[in-house]
């Protein structure tokens, strides 16, 4: 209690020190109490200087969290981002100095990525249009998935066709690599699963037979459940879900319960399946015997995408911007899990879903039945909805033209970035959460910026509607593709 | 007892006549050709209705052999790769039709720069003077013969008010004037009713073109917003180049087909 009681003391002293400043403003302080964003407060209510800005905030919050090394923070009072003086502040919004200001403090990421802004290479190949691509977790191979019914291995340091796997029946509409980077597996719409190996673009083993209709969506088993990754689960338009087993080549378990196509499927860190489907529940599974174990229902029509908090984390599995590789799966399971349980802090896995109601709700499937707040806002259907890597905020992509962004912790609407003139198709983050990228019918992508709140570069290239993009987690590239057949990658 | 009653007993006692099955085969066989002849014999009237009535009979039955038909072929499962992919998330929605982007803008305006333009209609048939102005005579005594009215179609924009009649050499007749045109699409072959927004080109002179008058071979520039094409930097194209291929003034309509 002493030493937090010194503390604002200590700090005065310095910024005195450091800051030119008159001794008018040096004698007007604001109680202040700084909270994390769960709300747990950080020492007690303090006085701190109005000429206080977002730098010394932050050298606070260091020393009363004792970290050794310094770490960016970023601080918000009212939702709103502080950028100036406190007393500016203060001055501008009309704040009593009287109550105490709760100033939330949000960690940021030590790393920055670079905004893309150019086209680096448009690479033909695909002889149909691309519907899917995703970088490895490792952020060292793309892979694309097109309706010429091929997936096509991508080389990313020549930008050339490294492999072209070919084997499917029909268009390839998802694809998905494992967490560890190990097996790449895709589904078509035929409705079967094969698995490849990314390292040479050959076809390992039979097809997964078993959905009668086309795959809408494939999640892997987190690598700090089981390592080396061997379970993913696929959702298809039948209304099943189904369990697979990679190396056991068949079908573990089936998922069954919905009455229309299930639209995504979701595995969470704890070792559940979240399935969202076109009969508007969403619907909590868990993996051991696929019981069901939770329905929530409150969307008023078809749930279109789901997105967990820790999904980041979950999808990179054990690789982190420093690029470290890892010689055995133990190892792998031990680093994923530290980094699991660093994201999702204390608080439970939240689950966001976005539906043709037009509205989104925020989810704590471990906690409640009931959402924790709904997200209303977008006049079209919402299309797709993305956490950030660090679980602060919501972006959803949304037929109205619209992105919009939104806590990620209490769910309040944030911003709305309007840009593109066709619907937004598909949404993708920044692996620092500072940067949210989008891709349009307008055939354009888009660079958003969520510190600014506004729009950082248009990247227009396209000759036709984009279907698909992803940022590679190590933050180097950008890749999209659409309907004019060709993949490009940005930088 | 009623008439019909005494066949039925008859046939109770006796069984059929011997030659009825034969009897009514006949007559089945013959009655289609008696409804022929009865159909081409009848005149006015009751022809008409008569006509009505067995084209109604054979549209049913057509469509009964249809269904038939149908239920009985055995089709195959669709399986088949079909063209223009789409991702999972607009797998199940409807699609509207949509046009091409294909860097139409850039081609569009290469041409401009070149002055030509490759059209679907490349050569005209002149239009007279006197054929496309009637000479309207003016004055207290009509001796005065200055003045002409257009007896083709026209465009008039929106903000257009008359001069003074002292002033007015040309008049454009306001039953003649069209704001929409049906424009079709080639590539992807469906028209659609878009509103005019100028004449580019009227190739009979530039006279015709500064009086907006719309004749065979006219190019029109027309609003093409509604049908959502973008330029390759994103933007909504909406005005797009369109030829008229038919005469307007012989058909109360205008057809025109889009450039692209």
């Amino acid at each position: 209690m002493m030493e937090i009681d010194e503390q604002p003391m200590e700090m005065n002293n310095t910024i005195a020190t450091t800051t030119t400043m008159n001794m008018n403003t040096f004698n007007n302080n604001v109680m202040c109490l700084l909270t994390d964003s769960e709300g747990t407060p950080l020492g007690a209510p303090m006085y701190l200087p109005q000429n206080a800005g977002p730098l010394q905030l932050q050298e606070i919050v260091n020393k009363l969290l004792n970290n050794e090394e310094k770490l960016p923070y970023a601080f918000y009072i009212l939702d709103k981002e502080l950028v100036v003086q406190l007393g500016n502040y203060l001055e501008k919004n009309k704040v009593s100095v009287e109550k105490v200001l709760r100033i939330i403090y949000q960690p940021q990421a030590v790393f920055r990525i670079r905004p893309v802004n150019r086209c680096s290479s448009t690479i033909a190949g695909h002889i149909e249009a691309v519907l899917t691509v995703s970088f490895s977790p490792d952020g060292k191979h793309l892979a694309s998935g097109s309706g010429d019914t091929t997936v096509r291995l991508w080389d990313l340091n020549t930008q050339t066709p490294l492999y072209t796997c070919t084997g499917h029946k029909n268009w390839v509409l998802c694809i998905a690599w494992s967490p560890d980077g190990k097996h790449l597996v895709s589904g078509s719409k035929a409705g079967e699963i094969l698995s490849w190996d990314p390292q040479t673009g050959k076809q390992s083993g039979k097809p997964f037979n078993g959905h009668k209709k086309w795959i809408t969506g494939i999640s892997w088993e987190p690598v700090h459940l089981r390592s080396p990754c061997r379970r993913f689960v696929s959702s298809s338009k039948d209304g099943d879900a189904r369990i697979w087993d990679v190396t056991l080549r068949k079908c573990v378990m089936s998922l069954t319960g919905h009455t229309l196509a299930v639209t995504c499927v979701k595995w969470g860190g704890d070792g559940m399946i979240y399935t969202g489907s076109q009969d508007r529940t969403i619907k909590v599974w868990e993996t051991t015997h696929g019981k069901l174990i939770r329905e929530l229902k409150d969307h008023g029509h078809w749930v279109n995408s789901l997105a967990l908090s820790t999904e980041y984390v979950l999808r990179t599995g054990a690789f982190d911007h420093t690029g470290k590789q890892y010689s055995s799966p133990e190892e792998m399971k031990e680093a994923a899990l530290v980094r699991y349980n660093k994201m999702k802090g204390n608080a439970p896995e939240r689950l966001v879903s976005g539906s043709d109601d037009f509205t989104m709700f925020l989810w704590e499937p471990f906690v409640s039945k009931q959402p924790k707040a709904q997200l209303t806002g977008h006049q079209q259907p919402v299309n797709h909805v993305y956490f950030s890597p660090d679980g602060q905020w919501i972006a959803s992509a949304s037929f109205d033209k619209a992105v919009k962004l939104w806590n990620g912790v209490t769910g309040s609407f944030v911003a709305n970035f309007r840009g593109h003139v066709g619907p937004v198709y598909q949404i993708s983050w920044s692996a620092d959460s500072r940067l949210i990228l989008s891709g349009s019918k307008d055939s354009t992508l888009k660079v958003w910026d969520i510190h600014t709140l506004k729009l950082k570069h248009d990247l227009p290239g396209h000759a036709d509607e984009v279907f698909a993009v992803d940022w590679s987690p190590d933050g180097e590239k950008v890749a999209s593709g659409g309907k004019d057949r060709v993949l490009k990658l940005w930088m | 007892m009623p008439q019909g009653d005494y066949i039925d007993l008859f046939r109770k006692r006796q069984g059929y006549r011997p030659d009825f099955h034969e009897r009514k085969r006949k007559r089945e066989a013959r009655e289609v050709h008696e409804r022929s002849t009865k159909a081409q014999k009848t005149i006015g009237l009751k022809g008409k209705i008569y006509a009505k009535k067995r084209y109604a009979e054979k549209a049913l039955m057509k469509k009964t052999l249809a269904m038939h038909e149908e239920s009985s072929s055995r089709r195959k499962v669709d399986d088949e790769v079909h063209e223009g992919a789409l991702p999972a998330y607009l797998l199940d929605r409807e699609q509207t039709t949509r046009a091409k982007v294909l860097s139409n803008t850039i081609k569009q305006k290469r041409k401009e720069k070149a002055g030509r333009w490759e059209v679907p209609l490349p050569k005209v048939r002149p239009v007279a003077e006197d054929e496309m102005f009637k000479v309207v005579r003016t004055g207290k005594r009509k001796t005065k013969q200055w003045k002409r009215m257009v007896t083709k179609v026209t465009f008039v924009g929106p903000s257009f008010t008359r001069k003074p009649p002292k002033y007015e050499r040309f008049i454009r007749p306001s039953g003649l004037r069209f704001s929409k045109a049906h424009v079709t699409h080639p590539e992807l072959k469906c028209t659609f009713n878009l509103e005019i927004i100028g004449i580019k080109k009227n190739p009979n002179g530039a006279m015709y073109t500064s009086l907006g008058v719309i004749t065979k071979g006219t190019i029109i520039e027309v609003n093409v917003s509604e049908l959502g094409l973008v330029t390759p930097a994103g933007k909504v194209v909406w005005g797009k180049y369109a030829q008229v291929t038919n005469n307007p003034e012989n058909d109360g309509c205008i057809n025109a087909v889009l450039l692209v």
